[in-house]
């Protein structure tokens, strides 16, 4: 009675969110009209698988025997040892396919079937979420169509072949800004048409309700298998620090998850050039209500990385709330940093990182270097994803 | 919903009086700030017998709408087109004689605020308000904001809306029923799809607003079919691919004057 705050403070932070997807002010079902009962669709059906110990099981058995989960923890001794932190890695660069997209991908692919449908559709930046969506449907017997920009298909080419080979049909889109945001709309634009026997598969925390919730959701296994990890190899159990890249921000909202309820300090790492969450405003774009870049007239503007997974304007809903709440902050690295973490990383620890994981890493180097983290501190980073896919574009830079 | 709802406003008596004699209704659209003299096309618009005016206030990221009103939004931002510059050269024309209904996505309404902006479109002279991507469970504060400014929030229904719904949508949208004809994108097709029909008559079981169809219609003779089944039409792609292709003022009124013809002949 008192106080009317308190009883948006009774939702615990990182549970499950208000109606229609609301994080705080954010989230929402803000999509055309010809979309609302599919999303509500999709809402119902995850609801009830989530709640299936049958379906859990199966995704638990997929991601153990074709993700090759759980991942380890790998302490980063020499890294470690350098900076004067304890820097510990949890290595979703070791799961099928390269990171940590499969976690999400394999639950809706899942969830497809269940609901009968026949064909996954899917949007792509770096391409990695592309090629889990190919994998989880050609290993659950569905069609795959990944709708990816023309210029990020000229930047990962590798990944646009591992797509084709696994039976996927890759569609270029040559509108807007030719990356993420613009795969993002095209692929919204396409399920309108096929609602009745595709499922559109978001590899983000961001879309319309449930789309941010679920993701996050079939995210959390990173954060739920490194809190375990943690809590065994820490002598604190928990990490002064938890640290991962944001784009959309599904890597971070899963670990963040296994996290929300301790101590521990949140961190989310954006690329200078695609800073949503530090340096974005109010706004909907692709089904929701987050932060976006946008110019003084409101239109979106572009963003700009050397990791395409971090070329989003944007940022899931989630985030923008965590931000709100003081419960995480977010930070940003520039391209340099970025490559330079990588280098660093493949040099001390023999992981050759992906660009977007080592927008986190460069933020750890350069927070230890600033002397913000206090020595010995533990942090725990989230390393994405693997580096193979971004080759070429280093082999430009060094 | 508060009292200031329930009243028609000037969009819907429009229509209403309009229909009420018998004719088919044709709101064509236009993207703002396409060309240089844009206005220009209103006038056209108006000249051709067109019953309210629809105008696009172009977005970076038009996630409901095809290649061509893709293409005409880039266009006018490229031009420098912007909400601001588009409501002043609205405010610099005489009365049309029809209502003009801005439609555009909700990032640019909740960017200057709902307030601020639907008060800016009211002194532009516009009445009528068309945001696709705020669907009617997220609309109800625009609603009333709206109403305030003297606004009408026009809501879309589409074939995949489920019953109940469907008559919450055709009960707490202001102006008229904006029917989306197809599950799809907008861009001309060849055809009207069946789902017109069946879409249509389902709304009407509910209201007796007007309900306009829209998404498709790119001929005189799917808008003959489609004045048959519903109040009236909205003629948006078809119009704006010949702008693209560099037609002026007097081609589109020609254009117009085909779908009018049409319309009258049902």
């Amino acid at each position: 009675m008192r106080d009317v705050s308190t009883s948006s403070r009774s939702v615990p932070t990182m549970g499950e969110p208000r109606a229609l997807g609301r994080f705080g002010e954010y989230g929402g079902r803000y999509a055309p009209e010809s979309l609302v009962e599919a999303c509500r669709e999709v809402a119902e059906a995850f609801r009830e698988a989530w709640a299936d110990p049958g379906f859990r099981g199966t995704l638990a058995e997929l991601l153990a025997l074709h993700a090759g989960r759980p991942t380890p923890l790998t302490p980063a001794r020499r890294l470690s040892g350098e900076l004067g932190v304890r820097l510990y890695l949890k290595r979703e660069d070791l799961t099928h396919t390269g990171s940590h997209k499969i976690n999400n991908v394999l639950g809706q692919a899942l969830l497809a079937v269940r609901m009968g449908r026949r064909r996954l559709i899917a949007e792509t930046g770096a391409g990695q979420h592309g090629v889990a969506t190919a994998t989880a449907a050609a290993l659950l017997g569905l069609e795959a169509t990944v709708f990816m920009g023309q210029r990020d298909i000229e930047r990962q080419e590798l990944n646009v072949f591992r797509m084709r080979m696994l039976g996927a049909e890759v569609v270029p889109v040559t509108t807007g800004s030719r990356t993420l945001k613009d795969a993002t709309s095209e692929a919204m634009r396409h399920w309108v048409g096929v609602t009745g026997d595709t499922h559109y598969c978001v590899g983000s925390v961001v879309g319309p309700d449930p789309y941010p919730w679920m993701v996050r959701e079939f995210q959390r296994v990173i954060g739920d298998e490194a809190r375990a990890q943690c809590a065994a190899a820490l002598p604190t159990g928990v990490p002064d620090q938890v640290v991962a890249c944001v784009g959309g921000g599904s890597n971070a909202a899963g670990t963040f998850a296994g996290f929300a309820d301790t101590q521990a300090r949140l961190v989310g790492v954006e690329a200078e050039g695609g800073a949503g969450a530090a340096r974005g405003r109010l706004g909907v774009l692709h089904g929701c209500r987050s932060l976006f870049l946008q110019d003084d007239d409101g239109q979106i503007t572009q963003a700009h990385s050397i990791a395409p997974g971090l070329d989003y304007p944007g940022v899931g809903p989630e985030h923008a709330h965590l931000r709100d709440l003081g419960r995480a902050r977010y930070v940003t690295v520039t391209d340099d940093e970025a490559v330079g973490a990588a280098i660093r990383l493949a040099r001390t620890e023999g992981i050759v990182p992906a660009l977007e994981s080592a927008h986190a890493l460069a933020w750890v180097i350069r927070a230890a270097d600033a002397g913000e983290l206090p020595a010995g501190s533990t942090v725990l980073m989230t390393l994405s994803g693997r580096g193979d896919k971004d080759i070429s574009t280093l082999k430009e830079l060094l | 919903m508060t009292n200031l709802t329930l009243t028609p406003g000037p969009v819907e008596r429009h229509l209403r009086a309009r229909r009420d004699t018998g004719r088919g209704l044709l709101m064509p659209y236009v993207t703002g700030g396409i060309t240089p003299g844009w206005t220009d096309y209103l006038r056209a618009f108006a000249a051709a017998g067109a019953d309210a005016i629809e105008v696009g206030l172009p977005f970076s990221d038009p996630t409901l709408d095809g290649v061509t009103i893709q293409q005409a939004s880039d266009t006018a931002l490229a031009r420098g087109a912007s909400t601001r510059r588009i409501l002043a050269d609205l405010s610099g024309l005489p009365d049309l004689g029809v209502p003009l209904v801005v439609s555009t996505y909700y990032n640019l309404v909740l960017h200057d605020g709902g307030e601020a902006f639907c008060a800016a479109l009211r002194r532009a002279g516009v009445t009528g308000l068309i945001v696709p991507d705020l669907p009617m469970h997220e609309a109800d504060e625009l609603t009333d904001v709206a109403a305030a400014a003297g606004i009408e929030l026009v809501l879309l229904a589409s074939p995949a809306t489920p019953e109940p719904r469907l008559a919450e949508i055709s009960r707490r949208s202001r102006g008229f029923v904006y029917a989306v004809s197809l599950m799809g994108t907008t861009g001309e097709r060849a055809a009207l799809g069946a789902s017109a029909a069946e879409l249509t008559t389902r709304i009407r079981r509910g209201t007796d607003r007007p309900v306009l169809l829209g998404f498709g219609i790119s001929t005189p003779d799917q808008a003959r079919e489609a004045g048959r089944h519903a109040d009236g039409v909205v003629v948006g792609a078809a119009v704006m691919r010949r702008v693209l292709d560099g037609a002026g003022p007097d081609d589109l009124r020609a254009f117009l004057a085909t779908l009018r013809q049409a319309l009258d002949q049902e």
